[in-house]
């Protein structure tokens, strides 16, 4: 059985092969009682974190005038002059997961050879993919497509300097409206379809990796065990793991205030409840009230039940938009998206020499550093549910499945929201980025059910992100110990909705949330060299899957 | 009387046991009954252990020690939770169930103002057990 003869550690189920470390799990964590709360947190990652973010939070509140910009034009900056260094790195990471699809390593289960999957396929799904990007379809599932519509639609157009102004996607298709559609679809699933889900798939495959198979602690930093040896357990270490508090907790708490914002307009325009900051506050307070419900309740009762209400509810609003809206049109679309998506591909994620700088710069350099920042989070909870897949079988799951239900998406919603627009129906294009989605049910009959729906979904999606992202900063800031006090977790979530409350208050959603974007360069340059950490743990793991496993000792 | 006694171990912290595994093995000792070890374990790497199996394992050598040291029948059983932290007392109580325990022996602490909040585990089990529980503080 592996190597246990050497290690000393037990083999997981079945062969695989452990990294030897002298590392115990919670050596450096701080275990007391607190007034009448037991205590178990990482020194110095959760002092250090927590306090760093409650300084930012102060210096944006104070110095909003000189801060704020500072943020903004350090994304704007990061964005612009590494747009070929964040398309690159995307690109990476869909050849890399590609590779393993195909490739002896897919083979490789998480766990060992013997490991059984922890949750079914729907409930796993349905997780990785509210963790993933269910709120962002929502918002802009409509409005993403019209925009990338509606400017190649317009064509190129040069400033005096002879560079382009205009924000077509490529060269534009000016004046052509079924050449425009298909460029605008083919942009839109670009930044929802494999790239995202790869950057996703490289830091979740990594960490369970690591964590499953190595046996080393569920937190980012044990994903650099390869490059950096022992001292993963040091400031090295430790800074990785405070960047991804860090990332993760302006990430959900900006999108949060954002997100209150969102929900007041829409609330606004179904039910005229007014658009003020007690409605947002109250927003703020009601989605941190569930979701601190819901991680009370745990794993399996609480993010994983909420994941799957979720699902069920984005089904059927995508099947009632399909089966509604314009069938067979949805349908050819989803086809026609998809080669187009595929035939523009190589185009759009050219890292070089692109004339369309507003477009790659603007829109798909800043997409990859958000979901680059936001990787971290995502990437920790689809591993921590991952156990007992496969390789292959993970990438299949976390890359191409949610691949094509953003097509899908998209096309439903986004795909019938344009030919709306250019059948004359303006007032979704006019309206702004909360509402396009309920203009666009409006024209659709049963509308006060479905925005209903609408609603609620996105409310909900704002819950999950809200709870799962509570579990994995008490994870990392607990050392990788998922067993960690209940209080611990309760105070993260609280936390977040207080900081979301401040920003929303003291203005500054804007600059931390571009500060949080900003955290994806430096995530950008380690995940590069997470990818090499895979594949040399991929290369130690016995490759025999299932009961016909024969363990073979692999050396390093 | 008892047959059957479910006691449960957290072997992060065997130093805080001593008392309820005394109080256990003395009761096993007087009505002859089987001890039944239950850890509940997780499936990433812990302080305890890096896999399930390397708990399963701990678990057992801490069974077995017990019965060498205390001349006692016990014998160990690994649950392993997807969140130990908030459903550690409900897989305690459906375990017991399970395993046709008599009587539930286990540690906890004496009860604070924290746990008008947050319900401790001892506290959980005894209100929610058809079983004899006893808390040792």
């Amino acid at each position: 059985m592996g190597s246990e003869a050497d290690t000393g550690i037990e083999s997981p189920d079945g062969a695989a092969n452990p990294i030897q470390t002298d590392y115990e799990i919670g050596q450096d964590n701080i275990q007391k009682e607190i007034g009448p709360f037991g205590l178990d947190v990482h020194n110095p990652v959760f002092l250090i974190s927590g306090l760093a973010i409650v300084a930012f939070v102060f210096l944006t509140l104070a110095f909003q005038e000189s801060v704020g910009p500072m943020f903004n034009d350090l994304r704007g900056w990061l964005t612009s002059t590494f747009d070929w260094f964040f398309l690159s790195v995307a690109n990476v990471f869909v050849v890399l997961c590609l590779f393993l699809i195909v490739s002896p390593l897919g083979r490789v289960r998480l766990g060992g050879a013997d490991a059984t999957p922890d949750y079914s396929y729907s409930g796993w799904f349905a997780m990785l993919f509210a963790a993933g990007m269910g709120i962002g379809l929502m918002f802009y599932g409509v409005s993403e497509p019209i925009s990338h519509f509606t400017s190649s639609f317009g064509g190129t157009a040069f400033g005096d300097d002879g560079m382009r102004t205009d924000w077509a996607p490529l060269g534009g298709a000016a004046g052509d409206a079924d050449g425009a559609f298909d460029l605008g679809m083919a942009a839109t699933i670009f930044h929802w379809g494999l790239h995202p889900w790869a950057i996703y798939a490289t830091v979740a495959l990594a960490l369970a990796l690591f964590s499953f198979n190595k046996g080393l602690p569920l937190t980012m930093r044990s994903v650099f065990y390869p490059i950096f040896g022992e001292r993963v357990w040091g400031w090295t270490g430790h800074c990785i793991d405070i960047l991804a508090v860090f990332a993760t907790l302006f990430g959900l708490a900006t999108s949060l205030g954002f997100g209150a914002e969102q929900a007041n307009a829409g609330l606004n325009f179904l039910f005229d409840i007014p658009v003020s900051d007690g409605s947002k506050i109250f927003l703020i307070i009601a989605i941190t009230g569930v979701a601190l419900i819901s991680v009370l309740a745990g794993l399996d009762a609480g993010v994983k039940r909420l994941s799957e209400i979720n699902m069920v509810l984005a089904a059927l609003l995508l099947l009632f938009v399909v089966l509604v809206g314009p069938t067979m049109d949805i349908i050819k679309g989803f086809f026609t998206s998809l080669v187009a998506y595929v035939e523009y591909l190589p185009a759009l994620s050219n890292p070089v020499g692109r004339a369309d700088t507003n477009f790659s710069q603007g829109w798909t350099s800043f997409y990859w550093a958000w979901w680059i920042s936001w990787s971290p989070f995502v990437g920790m909870f689809i591993a921590r549910v991952s156990r007992g897949r496969t390789v292959r079988e993970f990438i299949t799951c976390v890359l191409i499945i949610p691949s094509l239900v953003c097509i899908l998406w998209m096309t439903a919603f986004g795909g019938t929201a344009v030919h709306m627009v250019t059948d004359g129906v303006t007032a979704i294009a006019e309206a702004g980025l909360p509402i396009k989605l309920f203009t666009m049910l409006e024209q659709m009959p049963l509308q006060a059910i479905t925005s209903f729906l609408g609603i609620v979904l996105v409310i909900v999606f704002f819950v999950t992100s809200s709870d799962s992202g509570s579990l994995v900063i008490d994870t990392i800031t607990a050392g990788g110990k998922v067993d960690a006090p209940v209080p611990q977790r309760v105070f993260w979530c609280t936390f977040e909705g207080l900081v979301a409350i401040a920003l929303l208050l003291g203005g500054g959603l804007g600059s931390l949330q571009a500060m949080a974007v900003s955290t994806g360069f430096p995530f950008a340059i380690v995940l590069l060299l997470a990818c090499y950490s895979i594949i040399q743990g991929l290369r130690t793991e016995p490759k025999a899957v299932g009961a016909n496993s024969e363990a073979t000792d692999s050396t390093k | 009387m008892y047959q059957k006694m479910l006691v449960p171990v957290d072997l992060a912290h065997v130093d805080k046991l001593e008392k309820a595994i005394q109080t256990a093995v003395d009761l096993a000792l007087h009505y002859k009954a089987e001890i039944c070890f239950l850890g509940v374990g997780v499936n990433t790497p812990s302080d305890v252990a890096h896999t399930p199996k390397e708990f399963e394992q701990k678990l057992s050598e801490f069974a077995k020690d017990c019965r060498t040291k205390f001349g006692v029948t016990a014998t160990a059983i690994a649950h392993i939770s997807h969140d130990p932290a908030v459903d550690l007392s409900k897989a305690l109580v459906a375990k017991a169930d399970e395993l046709k325990a008599d009587l539930i022996v286990m540690a906890t602490h004496v009860p604070g103002i924290a746990d008008h909040v947050f319900t401790s585990h001892g506290g959980y089990v005894a209100s929610h057990s058809d079983l004899s529980v006893m808390l040792v503080r």
